[in-house]
């Protein structure tokens, strides 16, 4: 078998005195969708975090496309950032509210210094067309847009990195219900077009029942099944 | 007989600024059943359910009639459980002493009466040791004991309607459930009718007897709820449910519904659903179509007979929706 995308062992994270994660493991592999359940403050938020290294574990193992992140100084993880890419529950909170679509989609390109100003517009738009939103939108702001517009610009910010992992914090959450089903179908599609691994975290069983491959049951911060 | 409705709401309508968010709503509320109003953002749910209230925001205009109206009796025939249990206590006195005003304000007893009836409330929703719990305050509360003393709250007077707006919208399945079947418990104690309003289709199926299914400030079904969940008549509400994960097929793709719901004020002309709906024709994008009986319910939609069961293949063609 290949190396995993992700591979995640004896994960801790603690706040002060409480133990938000401990002892997660568990691994992913390209084109896989590995769903972290469990009710309110389970730690499956605090994992997210951890795996993405906005919050550095406090002990334990974080291996990405065969590099250990857990040790890395910043600096050195800086050039990885790109490929592990978060989409959170609220889609307006993660758009900054004054910039227009197409700025915060190119925003992450300019950051990393990857920005064309040749060839960006027409990769803005290409991004906006690949999650179904009409290019025009791009010129509108997050207010203009609905909820379930709203974030599929917001995966659109994420792809334009090139991820090779996208951490989805309950990205269908806060949607209206009508508009779910077609942004799951979204995040269907990109995976068999671009082989992303998917860690999706998720409250709802039955989205999961429908998305996973495989399901990591958590409570009070452990694994409980999976 | 009579009428056999509880209370009758006529043509409402509520705008703001002149922009109507509520266009034309006509039902009934009937003794003791449980009644739930289903619709996703911008469909006027909650402002129905504030409209029986008297509880609208500032600015709202209305018109039609809700009658009888209760909302003078606000808290006594008709009372609310909201959304964020928290905001329905005031941090400043304890529960039980708030429960005892509540009850005081509509009945002639005394203190020590007043007090005993708190506690007994407290107690029938399960809140362990009631007696010493009355005298502590909101924030000494656990989110789910706040959520059964709110449940205490808009039973305690015997009310004939309790209106919960979205009591379970921030909660997880199990706590969902819970609070459904506490509330549907307390409020069968005291006879009351149970207005459920949800954005969540799935809370339907088995705490309702009715439901009313909303679009952009209209009817677009209503009807026995397990019917209605079985064969839906409206293509918005076949969508809805065909969208649903534990009803989809086997495969990647779910049915979905393409487009965004409507915001008022900038309603498509004719059916306000029509550019979502895969059953459009030409005359739904001109008239509006009323409510209508159709196969034992009512139903707005010029097509209706036309819409296939399982109506889940129309959903599932179109690749990207949006
Ligand atoms: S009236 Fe026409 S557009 Fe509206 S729901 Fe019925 S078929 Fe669809």
């Amino acid at each position: 078998m290949s190396d995993p995308l992700l591979d995640v062992r004896d994960l801790v994270v603690r706040y002060g005195q409480v133990t938000a994660v401990d002892g997660v493991s568990f691994s992913l592999a390209a084109g896989e969708t590995l769903a972290l359940n469990g009710p309110s403050g389970c730690g499956k938020s605090s994992t997210a975090l951890a795996v993405l290294q906005l919050r550095r574990p406090d002990s334990g193992e974080v291996r990405f496309e065969g590099r250990e992140l857990t040790t890395l100084p910043e600096p050195e993880l800086r050039p990885l950032r790109p490929r592990m890419q978060p989409v959170f529950q609220d889609p307006y909170g993660s758009l900054s509210p004054r910039h227009r679509i197409r700025d915060a989609i190119a925003e992450p390109l300019k950051v990393q210094g990857r920005w064309d100003p040749e060839k960006g517009p027409a990769r803005v738009a290409e991004l906006l067309d690949r999650v179904g939103l009409d290019p025009a939108y791009g010129d509108r702001r997050p207010h203009e847009l609905s909820g379930g517009q709203c974030q599929r610009a917001g995966i659109a910010r994420a792809l334009a990195s090139d991820p090779r992992l996208l951490v989805l914090d309950e990205p269908v959450s806060s949607l209206d219900p009508s508009v779910r089903a077609g942004v799951l179908n979204l995040l269907a599609d990109l995976q068999d077009d671009l082989g992303l691994g998917y860690l999706f975290i998720c409250h709802d069983r039955a989205v999961v029942r429908h998305v996973a491959d495989r399901v990591i049951e958590m409570r009070e911060g452990r694994v409980t099944s999976g | 007989m009579a009428s056999e409705a509880l209370l009758s709401v006529r043509d409402l309508r509520i705008a703001f600024d002149g922009v109507e968010a509520v266009r034309g709503l006509s039902f009934d509320v009937r003794p003791r059943e449980a009644l739930a109003i289903v619709g996703e953002s911008g469909a006027g749910k909650s402002l129905t359910a504030r409209a029986l209230l008297g509880m609208l925001p500032r600015g709202a205009t209305t018109s039609g009639t809700i009658s009888p109206d209760l909302s003078a009796h606000r808290g006594r025939r008709i009372s609310l459980v909201p959304q964020d249990a928290l905001s329905a206590l005031s941090p400043v006195h304890p529960v039980g002493d708030q429960l005892a005003a509540a009850v005081r304000s509509v009945a002639g007893v005394s203190r020590k009466e007043a007090r005993a009836r708190a506690v007994a409330a407290l107690d029938r929703v399960g809140i362990p040791d009631a007696a010493r719990r009355a005298r502590a305050y909101p924030h000494e509360y656990s989110g789910g004991m706040r959520q059964r003393a709110v449940i205490a709250m808009a039973t305690i007077n015997e009310p004939d309607i309790v209106v919960a707006d979205e009591p379970t919208t921030a909660l997880d399945e199990e706590r969902r459930d819970q609070v459904l079947r506490l509330l549907a418990e307390q409020r069968a104690a005291v006879d009351a009718a149970l207005v459920l309003v949800t954005h969540d289709m799935d809370v339907v199926q088995g705490h309702a007897d009715r439901v009313l299914v909303m679009y952009a400030g209209r009817l677009t079904e209503l009807g026995p709820a397990d019917e209605v969940l079985a064969r839906p008549r409206a293509p918005y509400t076949a969508g809805l449910l065909a969208s649903l994960p534990q009803h989809a097929p086997p495969g990647r793709r779910l049915p979905a519904l393409r487009g965004t719901p409507p915001v008022p004020g900038a309603l498509p002309p004719g059916c306000a659903f029509a550019p979502r709906c895969p059953l459009a024709a030409e005359a739904c994008h001109t008239a509006e179509p009323e409510p209508r009986q159709a196969a034992g319910r009512l139903v707005a939609c010029h097509r209706w007979e036309e819409l296939p069961h399982p109506a889940t293949e129309l959903f599932l063609k179109e690749r990207q929706p949006v």
